[in-house]
């Protein structure tokens, strides 16, 4: 998957995700382990039969998460590709993934079904069309709960409907610095938006990043609800923090400078280093990069935001795994490497 | 000001004048009602009974409500109020009123689908729903050891899988 896309500035990720359910099947929570078992053999078969079809859909790797190595989960939750939640829980359940990784299907998560697509920058209507290709094919081979009132059924009633969320990751330092993140949370929730950390529901928002996604599923069309998002919040939300940059740089530019260089200096410098750490020193630098002042390229900020995760970091040196202090010491090294040399690993 | 006969809060007060001696009488209602007072009516009192009726019907629903159970997946309403979430396709039905509530709050108000259908639509769906049952009975009765229910019922489920592929 390519690192940067359009408005790739403010909007890290673009994602679609259809929940569906397989009918005449309980939904997860009143699935027995073998009735789960039996939800996979049929989504997979769908799976097979759709992907098999010529110019539809994309070639499907079948990944079965509950025999899985816990590294191979963790990788796909730190590349977003299933929830936390999903990596860790137990009971048969997969992940069907393109090998551009862009599309995949969870399943037996929360919903039999969660159909997604994931790419780099602003391309929500891309994701959109995408998803929606996806879900076609398959619903060629297969049953969707449907009712004829609630629309796609869900196994929690407030996804009803369309079941669909459009999600973007936003990188916010512009609004953090002129303190008007609280203000734009308030904003998209009036406009029933939901506001989430890095890594979804539940989680901690890490150096400036923030997921908004729409909540509403029913009462209007697939098409008016991307239209909502994508042609009037998501804008808007974009020129908030590019006004907001060009603001706090234009009253605060050595207080940023400031912050920005040693974000840099920092990170080409430590021995030790964290992800966390590393992840907050590395939104500073972004800030620094889309704005002109660090003469970095954007992609190698967001290969390294990926690469300074745990399990990502244990695939360039396994080393990292010994101990805590080990994990520190590879994740200071290879930063350190990239910053100051270049990349010496593109995996 | 209290009751001239108890500790209760007085509601009726009165200048009673007796003999060129004016005498000051406060009550409660209890012991304004036994002097033969007319009590004041604050409220008429069609407001403060009127809704008995239904009252009794809203509880008659609520307690309706709360012993409901889907006939498909066995799911209870106190577990789904609990969770939030719901166990197969025929909940939406069996806990109707509650669900309502849920779902428009949740959805701004909104009550009916307006986006896309499968083309297979809505007749597959009651079947697939006798389906979920079925499934869910056979589990009941092979957790009970009731072997030749549960063969009846694995008949019962191939039968109407052959039916609808
Ligand atoms: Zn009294
Ligand atoms: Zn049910």
């Amino acid at each position: 998957m390519s690192q940067v896309g359009p408005d790739s500035d403010v909007v890290v990720t673009s994602r679609v995700r259809l929940a569906r359910n397989i009918s005449g099947f309980p939904f997860i929570s009143r699935a027995s382990n073998p009735v789960r078992q039996e939800i996979m053999r049929v989504v997979r078969r769908a799976v097979d039969q759709s992907c098999n079809e010529k110019n539809s859909s994309p070639e499907m790797r079948w990944i079965e998460l509950q025999s899985a190595p816990s590294r191979d989960r963790i990788l796909l939750s730190e590349r977003h590709l299933v929830s936390r939640h999903f990596a860790n829980s137990d009971g048969p359940r997969a992940l069907a993934l393109s090998k551009d990784e862009h599309s995949s299907i969870m399943v037996n998560e929360e919903d039999h079904l969660r159909i997604q697509f994931l790419c780099a920058g602003s391309r929500l209507s891309d994701a959109f069309k995408a998803a929606f290709t996806l879900e076609n094919a398959l619903a060629n081979c297969t049953n969707f709960s449907f009712h004829p009132r609630w629309g796609y059924l869900t196994a929690c009633p407030t996804n009803v409907g369309c079941g669909i969320r459009m999600s973007a990751m936003l990188h916010l330092p512009g609004a953090q610095i002129m303190k008007e993140t609280d203000r734009i949370k308030r904003a998209a929730k009036e406009l029933h938006l939901a506001v989430r950390g890095y890594y979804g529901e539940g989680s901690e928002s890490i150096g400036d990043f923030f997921q908004f996604s729409n909540q509403t599923t029913l009462g209007a069309t697939e098409d008016a609800l991307l239209e909502e998002f994508n042609g009037i919040v998501l804008p808007r939300l974009i020129g908030y923090e590019r006004e907001a940059r060009t603001a706090a740089l234009t009253r605060y530019r050595s207080r940023i400078e400031d912050i920005v260089f040693r974000s840099h200096a920092n990170l080409s410098a430590a021995r030790l280093l964290t992800s966390d750490a590393a992840t907050k020193d590395l939104s500073r630098m972004r800030f620094g990069v889309v704005m002109g002042l660090l003469p970095v390229e954007l992609a190698t900020i967001q290969r390294l935001l990926l690469q300074v995760q745990p399990a990502h970091l244990s695939l360039i040196d396994p080393r990292s795994l010994e101990s805590e202090e080990a994990d520190r010491e590879v994740r200071a090294t290879y930063v350190r490497q990239s910053l100051t040399r270049g990349p010496t690993d593109t995996k | 000001m209290n009751c001239d006969h108890c500790d209760k809060p007085a509601v009726v007060h009165e200048i009673v004048i007796k003999g060129g001696v004016s005498n000051e009488v406060h009550l409660c209602s209890e012991h304004a009602i036994a002097a033969g007072y007319p009590l004041p009516i604050e409220q008429p009192i069609a407001d403060i009974f009127p809704k008995l009726g239904s009252v009794a019907k809203v509880e008659a629903a609520k307690s309706k409500e709360r012993s409901a159970k889907c006939a498909a997946c066995g799911l209870t309403f106190t577990v789904f109020r609990k969770s939030a979430t719901l166990g197969c396709p025929a909940c939406y039905d069996a806990f109707m009123p509650m669900i309502e509530k849920v779902i428009e709050s949740a959805q701004d108000g909104a009550t009916h689908h307006l986006g896309r259908s499968p083309v297979g639509g809505v007749e597959i769906e009651r079947v697939q729903n006798l389906r979920v049952k079925l499934m869910h009975d056979l589990e009941v009765a092979v957790a009970a050891e009731h072997y030749e229910r549960a063969a009846k019922l694995r008949d019962e489920l191939k039968a109407l899988d052959s039916q609808t592929s």
